[in-house]
């Protein structure tokens, strides 16, 4: 006898995830490490609804067992999360992992998830007699930690063309260009309209317990003409030190994950004083 | 649940009568005597147990044997048998490419994996390619002229 359960339908899926104490399996590529053989895996792979990327005029709606390498090649796909895709791991990694994985595995050095913060991206969260949706800065409550419920299947990543088709600026610091698990992460986008700034968003990743993001702050610079923003910086930059309080680990120190963090905050802040309309 | 896990492995339809959770590597080389898949660091780093499923480069300790239904896998061993195995075969002995030996299975494969999506790579396309696969002897520059020259000598076989 198999322990696992290989269903083709979400509902199927569904089904089993309140009837059982299973694992999701998605692409595998963090559960197979940890190997908790004990319990069933419900492999979520073979189920082609939960690989499908559609779109309608104001949205995008990526399936949550979408692949990344699948992802890298979909034009509907925004540039920003490609670009942080395609730092993540290896080839062999790409073509397994999936977006849906990176959220429910809830690490606060997944890359994608800073991108998703600043792209104000929504989950649909589906169970047998339910769904909903929900931020997903509101999903993800620490590291490891989400209010998936023990029935509930993340169905898809919802993101708002508003905030995907504008000027992006993404940066990954890891120990070498493959393979490397971020010793942090930033994610901006920004809007100019008119010589203001007209929307701003930013999110750090793996300096706090979940991916920070501040949107008090961000609400300093809305409505600003280049200049004032010029004038912001320093401000800016202070009180985003104020809310960025990493660890010390195997990967990197907090002063440098801090110091690292807040230059490239800078760098985003002159990349948008110099940007063009 | 279901008895056995049906898929393709290097060509022949198999039936694995095997846990679900069990990975793919373990069930390579204990279960079908497949050897050419090495196990170096378990965790998806190394790129020594890699295998193509469904044409994909794929590290097998990070597969789970439930997943594979209905999916088509190929080793080494079934690669040896083609005519593209012969020209990198030929492009690793002549680059000196091979040392130790025990990255070569997965290089190969990640080769291939390369080769298939893009015949003539670069030199940075092939760093790249294989940036999921460790070596500890070469240095890495023998391998990257090794896929090289198989681009070159097998022209039109990808």
């Amino acid at each position: 006898m198999v322990n696992g359960y290989m269903p083709n339908t979400l509902e199927d899926a569904l089904k089993i995830r309140r009837e059982n104490e299973v694992v999701l399996y998605a692409g595998g590529t963090d559960l197979m490490v940890r190997k908790e053989e004990s319990i069933p895996y419900l492999f979520l792979n073979l189920i082609p609804k939960l690989q499908e990327v559609t779109e309608d005029k104001e949205t995008i709606y990526i399936g949550a067992a979408c692949i990344y390498s699948d992802l890298l090649q979909n034009k509907v796909i925004p540039d920003i999360l490609k670009k942080s895709i395609a730092t993540i791991a290896s080839p062999a990694i790409r073509n397994a992992a999936t977006i849906g994985g990176n959220i429910g595995n809830a690490s606060p050095a997944g890359d994608t998830l800073p991108v998703l913060y600043a792209l104000d991206a929504r989950l649909k969260i589906r169970t047998l007699d339910s769904e909903k949706e929900v931020n997903i800065k509101d999903f993800i409550i620490g590291p490891k930690k989400t209010i998936l419920e023990k029935d509930a299947i993340i169905e898809q990543i919802i993101i708002p063309k508003k905030r995907a088709d504008i000027p992006f600026y993404y940066q990954k610091v890891g120990a070498r260009k493959a393979d490397a698990i971020s010793k942090l992460s930033f994610a901006g986008i920004y809007q100019l309209e008119n010589g203001r700034l007209t929307d701003f968003a930013c999110a750090f990743g793996a300096v706090g317990p979940t991916v920070i993001r501040a949107t008090s702050i961000e609400q300093m610079l809305l409505g600003k003409t280049m200049e004032e923003v010029r004038n912001l910086i320093d401000d800016v930059i202070n009180q985003y030190s104020l809310v960025i309080n990493p660890i010390d680990d195997q990967r990197s120190t907090a002063i440098y994950r801090k110091k690292v963090s807040l230059n490239l905050l800078g760098d985003f802040l002159q990349v948008i004083c110099n940007a063009k309309e | 649940m279901s008895d056995c896990i049906h898929f393709i492995l290097n060509g022949e339809s198999v039936d694995a009568d095997v846990p679900g959770t069990a990975r793919l590597l373990d069930i390579l080389r204990e279960y079908f005597k497949l050897t050419g898949v090495k196990c170096g660091c378990g965790e998806g780093e190394c790129g020594a147990c890699a295998v193509l499923i469904n044409g994909k480069l794929r590290n097998s300790c990070m597969v789970a044997m439930g997943s594979l239904e209905g999916c088509s896998v190929m080793t080494i061993e079934g690669y040896e048998k083609t005519e593209k195995f012969a020209v990198v075969e030929k492009a690793y002995g002549k680059a000196g490419a091979v040392q130790c030996g025990f990255c070569t299975p997965g290089m190969i494969m990640a080769t291939e994996a390369l080769l298939s999506k893009n015949p003539h790579p670069t030199d940075s396309e092939i760093r790249e390619g294989l940036s999921g696969n460790l070596c500890r002897c070469t240095g890495y520059n023998m391998i990257v002229e090794a896929v090289m020259t198989a681009a070159k000598e097998g022209a039109g076989l990808w």
